[in-house]
């Protein structure tokens, strides 16, 4: 009885303490002297259509560098304790039931689209509402359905392993071309800006993003794989 | 004040924010089930998101992305703040992370022999 009238006022504490957002959140008429800044410079500074991209990458790039870090932290904590072994099971067959018809015809004819759409939003993070993130998750879903079309199918953990730290070593290498060639660590502009709009644009940018983006799809596929529960 | 205009002050995605919040807490504080607190946190992640985004909307102004709609020129007058975007972005990155970290431990104390209820853990919840 103690514990239901806590959670009730915590409830309401929180329903207090929201309350003025819910009427007041978004009725400012300008945007506050930083996102002005970002608005108004990052077309100058980095050629960068997709002001968010800009502030992702670029202005707050160490903290993405520290994002990327965390999810492979998660990723490698994800495969650790989710090992055949650790969960009590090892040199067992785990029965896993067949695909249907249905998904593996789906399967096959979506896996290559999903993979082209997922390198699609990763290559035009800095022109559209895209980015690494995102193209990640959609390469990962692709892996997701062959691993649901055909349960006893692993993912190549050497090609993942290869990926991931191939562009999480040219995410570095990027930043440190920034740091030689521009004015710091993960400045865009070691590579020339082009005109904006232009796929080749905003220096370092798409390359800095596609590295993120082949790394998240296949930290998270590494995540999918682990989570199937039948890891050696 | 009439109805109509309370309804028009309120911002529809900081309500619904705020709602899935409060939801996500409440089934944190009183679910048993390690996957079901898993969900709730989910469910807050989500609610706490919107939140922060509706902050930074401005009725009658359009995405942070430079195009026929708003030049150069034009962004500071035509645009919404894009710094919670972005903090945004990076907090479901972060919230994916931890989800997936919740339900590998949540599978290991399953496949060590435990209940899915946290109270059968000792005193971790009141």
């Amino acid at each position: 009885m103690m514990r239901k009238i806590l959670v009730a006022l915590a409830l309401a504490g929180f329903a207090w303490a929201f309350l003025p957002l819910v009427f007041e959140a978004g009725v400012i008429g300008e945007p506050g002297q930083l996102a002005s800044s970002y608005l108004e410079n990052s077309p100058k500074d980095f050629a960068a259509a997709n002001v968010v991209t800009a502030i992702v990458v670029s202005y707050r790039g160490f903290d993405t560098l520290g994002e990327v870090a965390v999810l492979f932290a998660a990723t490698a904590g994800v495969g650790s304790l989710l090992t055949k072994k650790r969960l009590g099971i090892a040199g067992e067959k785990i029965p896993m039931q067949n695909a249907t018809e249905v998904l593996r015809t789906a399967t096959r004819l979506l896996t290559g689209l999903l993979i082209m759409f997922g390198a699609y939003i990763f290559m035009h993070g800095h022109l559209t509402p895209g980015g690494g993130f995102q193209g990640g998750v959609v390469i990962a879903t692709a892996v997701l359905l062959s691993l649901l079309s055909s349960p006893e199918s692993h993912v190549a953990h050497g090609l993942m392993t290869a990926v991931e730290s191939l562009s999480g070593a040219s995410y570095v290498g990027l930043g440190l071309l920034g740091a030689f060639l521009a004015w710091g660590f993960l400045d865009p502009r070691a590579l020339p800006l082009g005109r904006i709009g232009a796929l080749l644009s905003a220096g370092a940018i798409p390359f800095i993003y596609s590295a993120i983006g082949l790394k998240v799809g296949a930290e998270l596929s590494g995540i999918l794989e682990a989570l199937k529960g039948d890891r050696e | 004040m009439n109805i109509a205009q309370f309804i028009g002050s309120i911002n529809p995605v900081a309500a619904s924010g705020a709602i899935l919040a409060l939801i996500g807490l409440w089934g944190v504080l009183t679910r048993p089930n390690l996957f079901k607190i898993a969900v709730a946190f989910s469910i807050m992640e989500t609610g706490v998101n919107l939140l922060i985004l509706s902050v930074g909307y401005i009725r009658g102004r359009t995405a942070p992305i430079l195009d026929s709609a708003a030049d150069a020129a034009a962004a500071v007058q035509k645009m919404t703040d894009p710094v919670p975007q972005a903090l945004v972005l990076t907090a479901i990155v972060i919230g994916l992370a931890v989800t997936a970290l919740m339900l590998s431990y949540a599978v290991r104390l399953r496949a060590a022999g435990g209940a899915s209820s946290i109270e059968s853990y000792g005193d971790e919840k009141w």
